[in-house]
């Protein structure tokens, strides 16, 4: 029934950066493309509006450079991914490769979103973060070593230390981040805290309106 | 000390913590639509999950319904496939949906509290970041992402990390034109879009407690909007009374119960808070978002601020909106001309933003040059609007009467932006492409002020176009 995940520990990869600070997830991937059933063909979307002006032509955006091409890791600045709480967002991200951020700061739904995905959200300086992406530009193909463990990365010759929310750094080590069966392991007390709630129990619903209906409304 | 709201509801739906050091919660109710639920669906039947609660979950289409043909199949087949997939879903796991004909259909964060469904002590979840808005009526209310859908449909229950709350006060009260848009964009503008990281807000303060439900569901909707994911209100006489009559809510000697309950769970009077932020409401103008992001605003009498005088944390932002806008620093927003004028959305598509934005343009007419849209936010708020005559006075004024839906809130219906027309929203962003053109122009503002702006063909301060009124 549940879906074991897998452990997250370390991940090794080149990076690409996309600077500006409250980069929404309208332009991770803006809305009109989220017209699908499944997370599947999002990766080619990524940033869309950003790589493509209105002639359809491309942008110098990093994630159209060919030398940042098979990156695994975005570096961002601060509150990325903030505004609609689409999973699309990272879903698409993920989808064209990236395995993990590094950033200043993340907006909340998003990180909660990448992490349920198991792609972790790192924390680091603005000097940090600012020396990381001069690293990566000045030469692409950097390679990037994250220890989650140790909190610590290695990127060519230099080595420092990132922050990582301590749930979100727990659910990746134990390869429990695809929370459902977690949440799903003491149904006993979700029964129980269910039984204590006033409005379910007290002051239910009132369904009496449900056979008014033409819709299904009546059947809940 | 006593306890704030936040507290009270999060202990009493508390299942237990979890290794990982969130906590589990208990989800009261749980709102479905179609853009961000049939992935979600398709992960339960993967692992073979039912839906736990399915009569604690409930389901419309609002995004990407057209809003001038409403007729199916949809012209657009992905709008179909999306609706379908919903249809499907719904019936397969007997969750209430409220579909097009129903006479109920409308904006998820409109018809919850519209239907009663939304109430005060419950925890709220919805796979939407404008969730926040249900805590107007003193719930905790939080938007998720696809695979927190799934977690709820199959466990009715969310991991989440605590939250510290923020109490802000809003002193005085608001003056005619002045409405509580007004009061969040303000809130936006000086705490920033990021100063609600980790933080719930809590509203209070006269000028919040004089203002009526609607009007406070228009503030706790852009919670999102400056970084804090639930925003909400404690309930009072306003929230009961709102709430009585209304098809969900318990009747008779149970509404009573009811009402004991929400007494009790509302934030004690020495209840503690992680911070605190004061406002006044008595000095406030109509604010105007004009940037690339909700906080990037000013009031209507105000100019477009100058680089060199913003804190260095806020000029590249600003950059990045003047090359977007093509604005000059310095130029005053009012008289800046616009193309298109939309009222609607979870923000201010409800009947009192629409009799607002009426009495503005009632014997008058849009600017030849403007494109005006009014879209009520639910089928609910179309047919009030109707037996007031809203519609006749919007068409007589030369504005567009759409049907329910988000419409020109997002881009993902046929509602959109073209080239780099400049709109006039009562929506709630206004980030770059946020209406469907890559290079449109949002500028966030109260209902009132988009009538206005409709009406003259540039911004204008309602205050001096109209007689206005309050809240």
């Amino acid at each position: 029934m549940s879906t074991s995940t897998a452990k997250i520990r370390e991940i090794s990869g080149r990076a690409v950066a996309v600077r500006g600070n409250d980069i929404d997830t309208d332009r991770i991937i803006p809305a009109r493309y989220m017209k699908e059933l499944t997370f599947d063909s999002l990766g080619r979307y990524s940033f869309q509006d950003q790589r493509f002006d209105a002639a359809g032509k491309s942008t110098d955006h990093p994630f159209n450079d060919p030398r940042y091409q098979g990156a695994s890791v975005l570096l961002v600045n601060k509150n990325f991914g903030c505004g609609s709480s689409r999973e699309h967002a990272p879903q698409a991200l993920m989808r064209w490769g990236i395995r993990a951020l590094i950033g200043e700061s993340f907006a909340e739904i998003f990180a909660g979103n990448c992490s349920a995905i198991g792609v972790p959200t790192l924390t680091v300086g603005h000097e940090e973060i600012e020396q990381l992406m001069k690293q990566v530009e000045a030469d692409p193909a950097t390679l990037l070593h994250l220890d989650l463990e140790s909190r610590t990365l290695q990127a060519g010759d230099s080595r420092l230390s990132f922050s990582l929310p301590e749930s979100q750094a727990r659910v990746l080590l134990s390869g429990t981040w695809d929370s459902t069966a977690t949440l799903l392991e003491d149904q006993k007390e979700i029964r129980a805290t269910a039984a204590r709630l006033p409005y379910l129990k007290d002051f239910p619903y009132d369904r009496s309106g449900d056979q008014a209906d033409g819709d299904r409304s009546g059947r809940a | 000390m006593g306890k704030n709201l936040l507290r009270k509801v999060w202990d009493l739906h508390k299942v237990k913590t979890l290794p990982s050091g969130q906590d589990q919660l208990f989800i009261g109710l749980h709102l479905i639509h179609e853009v961000t639920s049939p992935q979600a669906f398709a992960m339960l039947a993967e692992r073979g999950l039912k839906v736990l609660h399915p009569e604690r979950t409930f389901a419309t289409v609002d995004h990407i319904v057209p809003t001038d043909d409403q007729h199916r199949p949809f012209k657009d087949d992905l709008a179909e496939q999306m609706i379908r997939a919903l249809e499907g879903n719904t019936e397969k796991h007997d969750i209430a949906f409220f579909g097009l004909d129903s006479g109920q259909q409308g904006i998820v964060h409109i018809i919850g509290p519209e239907l009663g469904l939304s109430q005060p002590g419950m925890t709220i979840a919805c796979g939407d970041s404008h969730t926040s808005t249900h805590g107007a009526l003193g719930a905790i209310a939080i938007g998720i992402g696809t695979s927190q859908v799934r977690d709820v449909l199959a466990t009715q229950t969310l991991a989440l990390n605590p939250l510290k709350v923020r109490r802000i006060e809003v002193c005085g009260i608001l003056r005619p034109g002045v409405y509580s848009k007004d009061i969040i964009l303000k809130i936006i503008a000086d705490l920033g879009v990021k100063g609600g990281l980790g933080y719930a807000y809590e509203y209070g303060g006269t000028a919040i407690e004089a203002l009526p439900m609607e009007a406070r569901l228009t503030i706790c909707n852009m919670s999102i909007e400056g970084g804090a994911r639930v925003g909400y209100i404690n309930p009072d006489r306003v929230t009961f009374d709102y709430l009585k009559g209304r098809r969900f809510v318990p009747k008779g000697k149970d509404f009573e119960k009811a009402v004991e309950f929400w007494k009790q769970i509302a934030s004690d009077a020495e209840a503690e808070y992680d911070d605190r932020f004061q406002l006044d409401a008595d000095t406030l103008e109509p604010m105007i978002a004009w940037g690339i992001n909700p906080g990037q605003a000013v009031g209507v009498e105000q100019k477009l601020p100058v680089l060199k005088e913003l804190k260095e944390d806020e000029r590249e932002a600003a950059e990045l909106a003047y090359a977007h806008t093509h604005f000059r620093p310095g130029q005053p927003i009012k008289g800046q001309k616009i193309d298109v004028a939309f009222i609607g959305s979870c923000t201010n598509g409800r009947i009192s933003d629409l009799r607002e934005a009426a009495r503005q343009v009632k014997g008058h007419e849009a600017a030849s040059h403007v494109k005006a849209l009014v879209v009520p936010g639910s089928k609910a708020v179309a047919e009030q609007a109707a037996a007031e005559g809203l519609p006749e006075i919007f068409r007589e004024a030369g504005f567009q009467w759409r049907g329910a839906g988000c419409s020109m809130c997002l881009g993902m219906n046929p509602d959109v932006l073209v080239g780099d027309q400049i709109c006039a929203s009562s929506s709630n962003r206004n980030f770059i492409g946020r209406q469907g053109s890559p290079k449109g122009r949002t500028l966030l503002m109260s209902p009132a002020m988009v009538a206005a702006a409709a009406v003259v063909g540039e911004v204008t301060d309602v205050r001096q176009f109209f007689q206005g009124g309050g809240a």
